[in-house]
């Protein structure tokens, strides 16, 4: 962080909220699954999942909060911001679904996150480097996973196929915007902070491509893909969910363990 | 009584040893020195600073582990300070051979040598039964108990077993 300049210092705050609002945003959504899963395995997978994403975010926000200057907490930004002030992906916030939508998000988000850690790995951000070596080998587990059910799912049953080709259907709609540039992430990519998520891309498409192909899946062309999220412009269902990550410190302001 | 008035390199031992018994709150029979969490202990200026490398992100244990620490470092009459170092990140490779003989006995099988590599999406690792040796074993679950164990079972004798997890 020493040595960014005002300007640089803004996009990187940024940056950080992004990625914390889409490592919390997902992470609760996974957690929603504990006690419900189809299986006890799954029962303990989904939610050691989601553990990892929550401690992503923590790391992301602590930062954050030190690169804004305002002793701001991680508390602080994860529990007392406004739907409008979240940066999440919208692919982030779509309720689970059945078991197909969630293990495919699941998929699409860690093939995206994947690459970008291991980008980051290389940051001229030190810190930002040091959250990313840990993320990156939690994300390529979480490929692994996911992609293991998006098969069996896809190559499976009649009906588990159908469920599969519906959530694929779906979720199109979600997948161009996490490849989205803007000025935030120009100057963090001129400044060797952060990878252009453009970039990506072709990385993103060769796991989905390899997952797909023994899935017996295609990805569905999209005319009108969803943006917004990054400009906290969400869907109905960011409120619903935050309404009840927030419940407590909205009752009870200050509250502490 | 400062601990400046002690010799610095002995000192730094102790503190090191006293830091290093503390155990893992969920694999109590290995100790944060065996996990390889537990990087460095120094002295400056009267404060024993320990560096601590959390396993997973969001592992539950982190904080418990470092208050661990602390506890262990003012018990040995030293002022501490905990430090949690994220880069380089953690990896199952820092694992002592110690620490591996013991999760073994504890049975659980230790983590393959070598962390797997990101591209092997689906590549299949051999694991060993820590109860007969055998490594005709199969995948349960990727995910276990915690979030550093797979779950196995053995097809020779049967048993099932908790697996760290190689990252």
């Amino acid at each position: 962080m020493a040595g960014h300049s005002p300007e640089l210092r803004e996009a990187l705050f940024e940056l950080l909220l992004r990625l914390g609002d889409d490592c919390l945003i997902l992470g609760h959504r996974v957690s929603e699954w504990c006690g419900h899963a189809p299986m006890l395995e799954e029962d303990l997978a989904l939610p050691n999942m989601g553990l990892d994403l929550i401690g992503q975010a923590r790391s992301l926000y602590t930062y954050a909060g030190e690169v804004e200057g305002n002793g701001r907490t991680e508390d602080d930004l994860a529990y007392l911001r406004n739907d409008r002030q979240y940066r999440n992906l919208l692919l982030v916030e779509r309720p689970n679904g059945d078991f197909a939508h969630t293990m495919l998000r699941q998929l699409y988000f860690a093939a995206f996150m994947e690459p970008y850690w291991r980008a980051t790995c290389g940051s001229k951000d030190e810190t930002l480097a040091g959250i990313a070596g840990k993320a990156v080998k939690e994300m390529a587990y979480h490929i692994r996973h996911a992609g293991q059910w998006v098969i069996r799912m896809g190559d499976g049953t009649q009906g588990s196929a159908r469920r599969m080709k519906d959530a694929v259907e779906e979720l199109g709609h979600y997948v161009d915007e996490m490849f989205g540039t803007d000025a935030v992430t120009d100057a963090l990519a001129a400044a060797g902070i952060a990878p252009d998520p453009a970039a990506l891309r072709p990385d993103w498409d060769r796991t989905i491509e390899m997952v797909f192909s023994e899935a017996n899946l295609k990805q569905p062309q999209i005319a009108y893909p969803q943006r917004g999220g990054r400009d906290g412009l969400h869907g109905e269902d960011l409120g619903h969910l935050l309404a009840e990550l927030q419940y407590m410190q909205r009752t009870y302001p200050g509250l502490n363990w | 009584m400062g601990v400046a008035s002690f010799d610095r390199a002995t000192e730094q031992k102790r503190a090191w040893n006293a830091a290093a018994a503390v155990p893992d709150p969920e694999v109590p029979c290995v100790t944060v020195a065996d996990l390889g969490m537990l990087r460095s202990v120094e002295i400056e200026d009267d404060v024993a600073i320990a560096r601590v490398s959390p396993t997973y992100s969001g592992c539950p244990a982190t904080l418990a582990i470092e208050m661990a620490i602390e506890v262990a470092l003012r018990e040995a009459g030293f002022e501490p300070r905990i430090e949690r170092v994220l880069s380089p990140a953690w990896t199952t490779d820092w694992i002592t051979e110690e620490g591996r003989e013991k999760l073994r006995d504890f049975g659980i099988a230790p983590p393959a040598q070598a962390s797997n590599s990101v591209r092997a999406l689906f590549g299949e690792t051999v694991v060993a039964c820590p109860h007969c040796g055998s490594t005709e074993t199969e995948k349960i679950s990727e995910f276990g108990s915690t979030a550093c164990k797979a779950l196995y079972r053995c097809t020779s004798c049967s048993e099932p077993f908790d697996y760290f997890k190689c990252i």
